[in-house]
């Protein structure tokens, strides 16, 4: 393609796609925003994990305990 | 902008990028209120699509909202959130189909060449459409907006270089694809 062509080509898309239209919301999109900061999932606290982790590898030395703790769940 | 409102938007950015439980919604929440109309103005540009540019502003602040930590404050932040945004749209455009309600309803520009049909300005609307998303953006900023190379390779984080060859890889695409139709552009 040499460069007539290119400029030819520009010209076309320019011509095809159409102007953007408003560039402002028509709304304050504040609300919406917060409605997606209230579905964010609550953050885990470090102590959770560190407590799953280590009742994970207390049931991997000792298996027997397995059935114990979903006694307790 | 007046020393005073300066040192207060230093003030709000550093909040922001610090998280502080105490002050970060806040400092959020004032950035979202001033910079929302210019995030939502940049995706116009590149998905021409209201709802979905509603939608993508969202998506961007949330995703500034979790990257406050990486915020360089000796950056621009709108220059930051045009970065976020434009990968937001091209995220979105990724999950498209290839021609999108947007280009069903090509009006005729205010300027229009008359040897330029509403057929094969259809016709390259729809063909654009079906570019890869990264070529279609650099395209629809560099060309159609016209905005400079140089910014267009900050918001999608490329080089010059790389927005020239995309948007010359865009026109040849699109030139192909068109002649396929049997349209000598």
């Amino acid at each position: 393609m040499n460069a007539h062509e290119e400029d030819r080509m520009k010209q076309l898309l320019k011509q095809a796609l159409p102007p953007p239209g408003d560039t402002e919301p028509e709304r304050d999109l504040w609300p919406a925003m917060l409605r997606r900061l209230d579905a964010r999932p609550a953050p885990v606290p470090w102590f959770d994990w560190a407590l799953a982790g280590g009742l994970a590898v207390f049931a991997v030395v000792f298996p027997a305990s397995i059935p114990v703790f979903l006694y307790y769940l | 902008m007046r020393d005073g409102e300066s040192n207060v938007l230093n003030n709000v950015l550093d909040q922001f990028r610090r998280g502080d439980p105490a002050t970060f919604d806040d400092a959020f929440e004032t950035l979202f209120h001033l910079h929302q109309r210019t995030v939502f103005g940049w995706l116009m540009r590149i998905v021409r699509n209201p709802a979905a540019a509603e939608d993508l502003t969202v998506e961007t602040f949330w995703r500034i909202y979790r990257a406050h930590a990486r915020f360089d404050p000796s950056r621009e932040f709108e220059a930051w959130a045009r970065t976020i945004a434009t990968h937001a749209a091209l995220d979105w455009l990724r999950t498209q189909r290839s021609e999108t309600e947007l280009l069903l309803d090509v009006a005729a520009p205010l300027a229009s060449d008359p040897a330029i049909s509403a057929e094969i300005r259809r016709k390259t609307a729809a063909a654009f459409s079906r570019l890869p998303p990264k070529l279609r953006i650099a395209a629809v900023l560099a060309v159609v907006e016209e905005l400079p190379h140089k910014e267009v390779a900050a918001a999608l984080g490329v080089s010059v270089t790389a927005v020239k060859v995309r948007v010359f890889r865009a026109l040849r695409l699109l030139r192909k694809d068109l002649q396929r139709q049997g349209i000598t552009p």
